[in-house]
């Protein structure tokens, strides 16, 4: 990202980088940066706080009179929300459906595991939505959840490679069939008002106590064997995140 | 939280490693105060519209996102699976702060808000968006931008 500060400031068009990673800003040094210590994935600290955003935004767009550089400014406050860095169980965000601690599964009933915990959550996700005035980030495969499920759990217990779309690379329908089913999770997770939760505790709940996430590596140890690169590359880099094998063993 | 040593495991010793690009300085531009600037969003955070195109591995390209997008329209298709999407769930401003620009622009902060706003996806190698870049950075000129603020996820 950093990199598109020096090509756009090379045509002539001024610049500021909202960085999360110092280290990288250190290294790459764009022309302007505002350093803040928010999660990944949060340039604006926090969500649902306008009056922050617009601290951080100023702050930022303040840099613009700098004509020496490059500079690399601190932002001088921690998002509200996160607690003592942000960690894991220090907000109190909770799942509105407690779901049994996964047991070593049989993958041949796993596909209907996870479909039960879809129907668990469904009435969540649509209070989730009705909250966010019918805004969803669900949408990438076209899929509804319970097609995605079976269409995970039929290449994991199967692996076949077929895609259902003429014309679409069974990677990317594998790729955004995950995408969607985590984004729907997240979404019937999240459905009551009150501090968004880290995406920490979130992959913790995700990683550690749901059917779906056993299914998710069910499908990660089928498509790590496969013949296909693209299946290989979701499978081993794109699927399980960094981190997450603490939250999967914690059971 | 995103200091690194708060990252959890394995995430901290990732981003070291990550090859980065190396860039000669580049000399800040100079501009008019940042009442009469106006200002473009360009994110890489991989968003899009909903029915566009999603990223795929290695893509270089970019997405337009018109500045009378409704965050309702917009989806997120970074292919990482190593950063909160729960933020953006909540509230799009927190990567895309369109409704803060506005804000701004109408108590005067800043000038105006850009017509059209740009997403790439970060997870590519920089030096193939140098042209993408180079396209990105015509329209800018053209839309009058000379503040262009950068959010990465």
């Amino acid at each position: 990202m950093s990199a598109l500060a020096h090509y756009f400031e090379r045509a002539g068009i001024p610049t500021v980088v909202t960085s999360l990673v110092r280290e990288h800003s250190e290294r790459i040094r764009p022309p302007r940066t505002l350093w803040t210590s928010f999660e990944l994935g949060r340039p604006l600290g926090a969500p649902g706080d306008a009056a922050f955003q617009r601290r951080v935004l100023l702050a930022a767009l303040g840099l613009l009179e700098e004509v020496a550089g490059p500079v690399l400014a601190d932002f001088s406050e921690d998002a509200p929300s996160a607690g003592a860095n942000g960690a894991a169980g220090e907000d109190a965000w909770a799942c509105p459906v407690r779901f049994p601690k996964p047991a070593a599964s049989d993958p041949a009933d796993l596909g209907a595991q996870v479909a039960q915990e879809v129907r668990s959550l469904a009435p969540w996700y649509e209070r989730s939505r009705e909250r966010r005035g019918g805004r969803t980030t669900v949408g990438l495969s076209g899929f509804a959840p319970e097609a995605i499920v079976e269409l995970l759990a039929g290449y994991a217990e199967r692996g076949e490679e077929t895609s259902p779309r003429d014309g679409v690379a069974f990677s990317r329908i594998l790729k955004h069939a995950l995408d969607d089913l985590l984004a729907w999770y997240r979404e019937a997770a999240t459905a009551q008002p009150g501090a968004t939760p880290s995406g920490r505790s979130l992959a913790a709940w995700f990683w550690g106590e749901t059917r779906a996430s056993r299914l998710f590596l069910a499908v990660r140890e089928r498509g790590a064997a496969s013949e296909d690169p693209a299946i290989r590359l979701v499978a081993k880099l794109l699927l399980v995140p960094r981190g997450a094998s603490a939250w999967i063993e914690a059971e | 939280m995103a200091r690194l040593s708060d990252l959890p495991g394995g995430m901290t010793e990732h981003l070291l490693k990550l090859p980065l690009p190396e860039f000669d300085v580049t000399a800040p531009v100079a501009g008019p105060p940042l009442a009469e600037r106006r200002v473009a969003i360009v994110t890489s955070a991989g968003l899009m519209r909903r029915g566009e195109d999603a990223f795929a591995p290695g893509d270089a390209d970019y997405r337009v996102i018109p500045g009378d997008v409704r965050g309702a329209d917009l989806l997120m298709s970074h292919i990482s699976v190593n950063y909160d999407r729960a933020g953006f769930v909540e509230d799009t401003n927190v990567v895309f702060p369109i409704d803060r620009l506005r804000e701004l622009a109408e108590g005067g902060a800043i000038g105006s808000v850009a017509d059209h706003h740009y997403s790439f996806m970060g997870a590519t190698d920089p030096e193939k968006m140098a042209l993408p870049a180079a396209e990105v950075s015509g329209h800018l000129q053209a839309d009058r931008v000379d503040a262009v603020l950068l959010t990465p996820v």
